[in-house]
């Protein structure tokens, strides 16, 4: 069987090998998808809806697809990257988020997009909801202002009998990601670190550490997202 | 036992060394009860659902307690078991009632005075609705619709279905309760029709078939098919006859049966899966509950002949929660097709073909009755959709080749087999053969289900159902989309169709002409008429916007939360704080739901947008025309007060 497949992004000819999601194929091949709730070599779910693509007229997550050959993408669309856009900020007046004073400004994904996407004032309506903040675990902090629910963390920090730190409770617009009161208290230092580097926003704080790297330095500071993609 | 008392058991550290002990045999109670329960489906997480279905039956809650037990049985963290207990609208963390009154609010309940029942009920239990009584006697709660639009307001007690709600009831209810009645003497002496005094059910719900046609008219003999037919015919042949009656399903997406059915043929797997899908959730669909009531035989047959089909072993019902009142009698149906050996092994005398069903209950989600959430919840998780492809026909239930069926679907399979494809294929229109069964409701003198041919146009709905007056109706629910009268012209409809995914529509006076048909008018078959004195934007479309916020499983983004947001700028727009630009921003705003995962998140924002695009001359009305701008905030009349106290006057300057 023919292992490579071709495919087109916005009429740029990729050859990729099958079974590569579309994000993956694109960012080999120097095409930035913007993703949030997306990990490398995490399996997908596309929670953030941010890598919608079109395929046949017809919008799918771009990181939960695979490739197949002669696929039609559209990616770097007017339509889509406002789309995109919209649910940044859609994200930003649902929870609270307070860049100046966030632990993770510089390293969040979400805050970088925004500056990607020139996000000056959300369209929606601040919501300003309560939320709680969780810091009952002698590790950690879940500051719930902040999640933007993407399920990274519930997939990827798992202890060594496959139990989830992380679970959601409740549904729809009360849905959280919450730390489970048990494991939380015997997370390990490794597995707490791993927490907040997987959170792609400043929802999940190691403590005590929060700002050892001075703002202005960090990771978005100096590279923009995509921009190593894109280069 | 006093249920309450449970509550006590959630702290960790209880200094009160005498109530601990006095507790502590319960506390053991409840603890080999949950293991109980658990070893009872072989302590499979797989099997969630059930193990916190039968915890409930007993002590209608879960506790942290009995998380953490259940958690190390599982070998799962209590989050992960929480994750699926906050999910369902039926399961609890916190103890609840007695007596727990889940009382419908879908819009033909607030059609009929849901507004008097509700107050009835907390001025007779002296709680508010989300509250249990201090005594532990009473909890109200509001749930979404519970498939009883022909006899609405209906409640849910302790899952006994009580319809046709009056004041007057109520206080009779609430007072037979105070007193010791059991619930089920309080039900109607005379019960529903049919089957629904069938003692396994003795409901007092009325099945209310108006129109029968080819699939409800009693001419079978149920099983014939299996009887006597399906030895006769190979699987190819089965499936070979379902393309050519060009069956599509009937809960609303209209995909051909037949070639799911070949799909589900072809795949190879260890085990195959067919699931019949019993969650009918979209608010204005009653069929199942009566095809489930009235001919469960054929819906168990239509899934066995779709087995033999596609070589599946595994049968799965997903019965909706609010339809527990008849798992015993479906239970008991399944029970004589084994003995008389149509299910089981050896099916039908068929040496190589195993086939058995068991009824999986939800726990109360409008969206598991997608496929794929469905199949979740089936493996105990929350239901939450997944992501396609793969589609559930490649991997669904435990990773097996899944084909999910609508029970109507099912049931018009047995007819096409025992009369043939070329009988069925003399009814319906050329691009919709066959009948499809309607659930109509609302403004009509005759609410019921209503089997018609495809093709039916809209105005011999509305005469058939003796409605008068109509101001609009709303095909295929909520998630359907409304079409009206004026300013149609005005808007470029090519621009905005694109955006819609339109499972059914609202339908206004000037287009009764339409037909129902996978062409025009397609539909899962929920009916609901509007007559002119309803008010459309803040009775009904509210009344959507709000069940589409509570029935999102939240996994997206842009449904966890655009469907508030669009749901707030049309009550800025209610109060008389809009202008022009709000309708625009509304339909701008909608379009971003289309990148959601599922047809939940993809049709949340239809209540809005096709209501503006159908009855934009209801939003103008509200909107101040003259303004470019309003901040939903006016200085001088919230300085009114204030200055009255005061005796000074602002003077305010106007920019």
């Amino acid at each position: 069987m023919n292992q490579q497949v071709k495919i087109r992004i916005d009429g740029q000819e990729i050859i990729t090998e099958r079974g590569k999601t579309i994000v993956e194929a694109a960012r080999e091949n120097g095409v930035f998808i913007p993703t949030l709730c997306n990990m490398p070599g995490v399996k997908p779910k596309g929670a953030c809806r941010i890598c919608t693509i079109k395929i046949n007229h017809r919008m799918m997550t771009s990181c939960t697809t695979p490739v197949a050959d002669g696929m039609d993408i559209e990616n770097n669309t007017d339509e889509l990257n406002d789309i995109r856009k919209s649910i940044i900020e859609l994200l930003f007046v649902s929870g609270n988020h307070f860049c100046p004073a966030c632990e993770k400004s510089g390293n969040c994904e979400l805050q970088a997009l925004a500056y990607r996407f020139k996000m000056m004032v959300p369209r929606y309506p601040y919501d300003f909801p309560r939320k709680e903040v969780d810091s009952s675990s002698p590790k950690i902090i879940k500051e719930q202002n902040r999640c933007i629910a993407c399920q990274r963390c519930m997939k990827t920090i798992v202890d060594e009998d496959g139990r989830h730190f992380f679970a959601y409770e409740d549904r729809g617009k009360d849905l959280r990601v919450v730390l489970d009161p048990i494991l939380g208290k015997e997370i390990t230092d490794e597995l707490a670190k791993k927490a907040m580097e997987n959170c792609p926003v400043g929802s999940i704080i190691y403590k005590e550490l929060g700002f050892h790297e001075p703002i202005g330095t960090r990771k978005y500071d100096k590279e923009p997202i995509g921009s190593k993609i894109e280069s | 036992m006093n249920l309450q008392k449970n509550s006590y058991f959630c702290c960790e550290n209880n200094n009160n060394a005498n109530v601990d002990e006095f507790f502590k045999p319960y506390l053991r109670f409840m603890k080999d009860l949950t293991k109980k329960i658990a070893a009872r489906y072989n302590n499979d997480p797989t099997r969630l659902m059930d193990i916190l279905l039968d915890l409930h039956e007993v002590q209608n809650h879960v506790s942290d307690d009995q998380v953490d037990t259940l958690a190390k049985i599982l070998n799962q963290s209590g989050a992960s078991i929480r994750e699926t207990i906050s999910f369902y609208h039926f399961f609890s963390m916190k103890p609840l009632a007695r007596y727990n009154i889940y009382l419908n609010n879908s819009i033909t309940s607030v059609m009929r005075d849901r507004q008097s029942v509700k107050e009835a009920f907390e001025m007779d239990c002296d709680i508010e609705f989300g509250q249990v009584s201090e005594d532990g006697q009473f909890g109200l709660f509001n749930t979404s619709c519970i498939g009883m639009n022909d006899q609405d307001p209906a409640a849910i007690i302790n899952g006994k279905i009580f319809t046709n709600l009056t004041p007057y009831r109520v206080h009779e209810l609430i007072k037979g309760l105070k007193s010791g009645q059991a619930l089920d003497d309080l039900i109607y002496e005379n019960h529903g029709d049919g089957n629904n005094s069938d003692p396994d059910v003795h409901s007092m719900v009325y099945n209310h078939i108006r129109k029968k046609s080819i699939i409800l008219k009693k001419d079978y003999p149920f099983y014939e098919v299996l009887k006597t037919k399906l030895k006769d015919v190979s699987p190819e042949d089965v499936i070979h006859k379902v393309e050519a009656s060009n069956l599509r399903g009937r809960g609303g997406a209209g995909f051909p049966t037949g070639l799911k059915w070949r799909f589900g043929r072809k795949i190879e797997g260890e085990h195959k899966v067919i699931i019949c899908n019993a969650d009918e959730g979209e608010p204005g669909t009653f069929k199942d509950r009566v095809m489930l009531t009235e001919y469960p035989e054929m819906v168990f047959e239509g899934m066995v002949i779709s087995a033999y089909a596609t070589g599946a072993d595994i049968g799965l019902l997903y019965l909706r929660h609010e339809y527990k009142y008849l798992l015993k009698f479906l239970n008991r149906k399944l029970d004589e097709m084994r003995a008389i050996g149509v299910l089981g092994k050896k099916v039908a005398g068929i040496s190589d073909f195993n086939f058995d069903i068991r009824i999986q209950l939800g726990a109360g989600a409008y969206v598991c009755g997608e496929e794929s959430a469905l199949i979740e919840s089936l493996e105990g998780k929350r239901g939450e959709p997944r992501d396609k492809p793969p589609f559930p026909v490649e991997k669904g239930y435990l990773g097996y080749p899944t084909i999910v069926n609508n029970v109507e679907t099912l049931a018009t399979v047995v007819k096409i087999l025992y009369h043939g494809a070329d009988w069925y294929t003399g009814f319906g229109t050329k691009d919709s053969l066959g009948t499809k069964l309607l659930s109509i409701s609302g403004d009509c003198k005759f609410p019921g289900i209503y089997e018609v041919e495809w093709g039916t146009s809209i105005k011999e709905v509305i005469e058939m159902c003796g409605a008068e007056e109509v101001q609009a109706i709303q095909v295929g629910g909520p998630s359907g989309m409304l079409i009206g009268v004026k300013d149609f012209n005005n808007l470029n409809s090519n621009e905005l169709m694109k955006w819609y995914k339109p499972s059914g529509m609202m339908i206004a006076e000037k287009f009764f002409d339409r037909r129902l048909s996978y062409s025009d008018l397609p539909t899962g078959g929920s009916i609901i008429i509007f007559n002119k004195h309803r008010d459309l934007l803040k009775d009904v479309v509210m009344n959507f916007m709000d069940f589409f916020i509570e029935e999102s499983c939240g996994s997206c983004s842009t449904c966890r939360n655009m469907p508030f947001v669009m749901k707030n700028k049309l009550q800025k727009i209610l109060d008389g704080h809009g202008v022009r630009k709000d309708i625009d921003d509304l339909l701008s705003w909608g379009k971003t739901l289309k990148a959601s995962r599922c047809g939940l998140g993809q049709t949340a924002g239809n209540p809005i947008l096709s209501s503006i695009f159908n009855f934009r001359h209801l939003y103008e009305q509200y909107i101040q025309s003259l303004t470019d701008f309003d901040t939903g905030f006016d200085l001088e009349k919230s300085i009114q007060a204030s200055a009255k106290f005061t005796h000074r006057k602002a003077s305010l300057h106007s920019f």
